[in-house]
C-alpha cells in the first residue's frame, strides 16, 4: 500500500500542540495509524515540542519536591494501558469511537446506497462522520464552509484531479468545489472531518450584540 | 548553549526511578524539568497557581509511567513535553485528542544505547537550531505550541496578515530541517 496524499506540516504542528477541535485530532490519528511516513514526521514534531519546553523556565514554589513526592505516595500503581490496534479496516482511534469493528457500525442511509455514521465528538468546533459510498456512485454533496479532510479506510475515490485510496487524506477547504466518486469494484469507506457545525448557531449571539450594547 | 556543558543523562534518571523509585535521580529530573513544565504552561494561558500545580502532577506521572518511557523512540524532554499537553488538554479544557494506535514494538526495558543517546541528541540539536533562528520566527514557533492564540489571532494582535504568519512558520520549519540535516550528516 502506497500513501500517496499525507498531512500538512500546518496540521501536525497542530496536533503535536493540541490546538485542533476533536473531531480533526480523530482523523489525524488515524492516518497516523496507518501512515508510517507522517507517523515519524508526527514524532519529529513532538520533539520539536521538547525542545520548545527545555527553552524557557521558571521558579517552582518553596517545597515543591517534597509536595510532589507526598502526591506520588497517594498515587495508585499505575496499570499499564492495554495496547491497541487497528483492524484491517478501521484504525485503532476509530475502534475507540465506533465501540467496536465495521459490523458495529451504526450507518443510517442516506440514499442511493450512501451510508453514514455520526461519531460522537464532545467539542462542536467540527464533526466526524464514517461514510459508506457504494463502488461507482457518487459521494453525497457536501457544502463546507471550513475545512473538511477526509481519510479513505477502504476502496478509492476519484475526483477531478486526483485518486485517493486507502490511507489517503485529502484536505480541503471551502474553495474546493468538486464531486469525488467511488472506484468500481469495492465500495469505499470513509472518516471525514468537517470544521464549523456551530457557525450557524455563531451567528445568533453576534446578530444580537448591537441590541445588548444600547 | 555550549557544548561544553555537561551534558546529563536524563534517561538514565527515569530508568533509576523506574527500576529503583531512586528519589535523587527523581529531584534531579524535578529541578531540571518542573519549572519548565510550570512556564510552559503559564505561557499557554494556565495562572501560576495551575501551572504549578500540573506542573508537580506532571513530574508526578512521569515517576507512576516510568516504565511507558520509550527512550529509545524520545528524548525525556519530548516525553515530558507530550505529558504536560495531556495534562494541560485537562486543565485548560482543551479539546480531546485520540492518539495513534500503539506501535508494535513497546519500550525495551534494555534499551539499546545508541539509539537513546541518539534520540536525546535530537532533542538537543533541535534546540539549538531553534535558538538560531531569527527571532521573529522562533517566537511564531513558540507560540505555536504554546497554544496562546491561534493563527487568527496572531494576526489581529499584531497586524501581520494571516499569510505571512504561515509562510514565516513555513520557513521556520524549513530552516529547521535544513539544520538537522546538516548535523546529522556532519556527525
Amino acid at each position: 500500500m502506497t500513501i500517496k496524499h499525507h498531512l500538512s506540516d500546518e496540521l501536525l504542528m497542530a496536533y503535536a500542540a493540541a490546538e485542533l477541535p476533536e473531531a480533526f485530532n480523530l482523523v489525524i490519528a488515524s492516518h497516523l495509524s496507518i501512515c508510517d511516513e507522517c507517523r515519524a514526521r508526527s514524532m519529529a514534531f513532538d520533539a520539536l515540542g521538547g525542545a520548545v519546553i527545555e527553552d524557557s523556565t521558571c521558579e517552582m514554589s518553596a517545597g515543591s519536591l517534597e509536595a510532589c513526592l507526598s502526591r506520588i505516595e497517594m498515587l495508585p500503581q499505575a496499570v499499564v494501558p492495554e495496547r491497541r490496534h487497528s483492524d484491517a479496516v478501521l484504525p485503532a482511534p476509530v475502534l475507540d469511537y465506533v465501540g467496536g469493528g465495521l459490523s458495529s457500525v451504526k450507518w443510517r442511509s442516506l440514499g442511493m446506497g450512501v451510508r453514514q455514521s455520526i461519531l460522537r465528538i464532545g467539542d462542536k468546533g467540527a464533526s466526524a462522520r464514517l461514510l459508506y459510498i457504494p463502488a461507482g456512485a457518487a459521494m453525497p454533496d457536501h457544502g463546507h464552509r471550513g475545512m473538511e479532510l477526509t481519510l479513505v479506510l477502504q476502496g478509492a475515490f476519484r475526483d477531478e484531479a486526483d485518486r485517493f485510496a486507502r490511507g489517503d487524506i485529502e484536505i480541503a477547504d471551502s474553495s474546493v468545489e468538486h464531486t469525488p466518486v467511488a472506484e468500481a469494484g469495492e465500495a469505499c469507506i470513509c472518516l471525514a472531518a468537517t470544521q464549523g457545525s456551530l457557525k450557524f448557531n455563531a451567528l445568533l449571539p453576534r446578530l444580537a450584540q448591537p441590541f445588548f450594547r444600547i | 548553549m555550549a557544548a561544553d556543558v555537561e551534558q546529563t543523562d536524563w534517561s538514565a534518571l527515569v530508568f533509576r526511578v523506574r527500576d529503583h523509585q531512586d528519589r535523587a535521580a527523581f529531584a534531579a529530573l524535578f529541578r531540571h524539568f518542573a519549572p519548565r513544565v510550570k512556564a510552559f504552561l503559564m505561557k499557554s494561558g494556565a495562572s501560576e497557581a495551575l501551572a504549578e500545580e500540573c506542573a508537580q502532577d506532571v513530574m508526578a506521572t512521569l515517576w507512576q509511567k516510568a516504565r511507558l518511557f520509550d527512550a529509545e523512540r524520545a528524548s525525556v524532554a519530548t516525553w515530558v513535553f507530550t505529558i504536560a499537553r495531556n495534562r494541560r488538554i485537562d486543565a485548560l479544557r482543551k479539546s480531546r485528542r485520540p492518539e495513534p494506535e500503539d506501535l508494535p514494538w513497546g519500550p525495551e526495558p534494555e534499551p539499546d544505547q545508541a539509539e537513546v543517546f541518539e534520540a536525546q541528541q535530537e532533542t538537543e540539536r533541535l534546540g539549538v537550531a531553534l535558538a538560531q533562528l531569527p527571532l521573529k520566527q522562533r517566537v511564531l514557533i513558540e507560540r505555536a505550541y504554546f497554544g496562546d492564540l491561534s493563527h487568527s489571532e496572531i494576526a489581529a494582535e499584531t497586524g501581520l496578515p494571516l499569510g505571512t504568519i504561515k509562510s514565516r512558520i513555513r520557513l521556520a520549519l524549513d530552516r529547521l530541517r535544513q539544520q538537522m540535516d546538516v548535523k546529522a550528516t556532519e556527525k
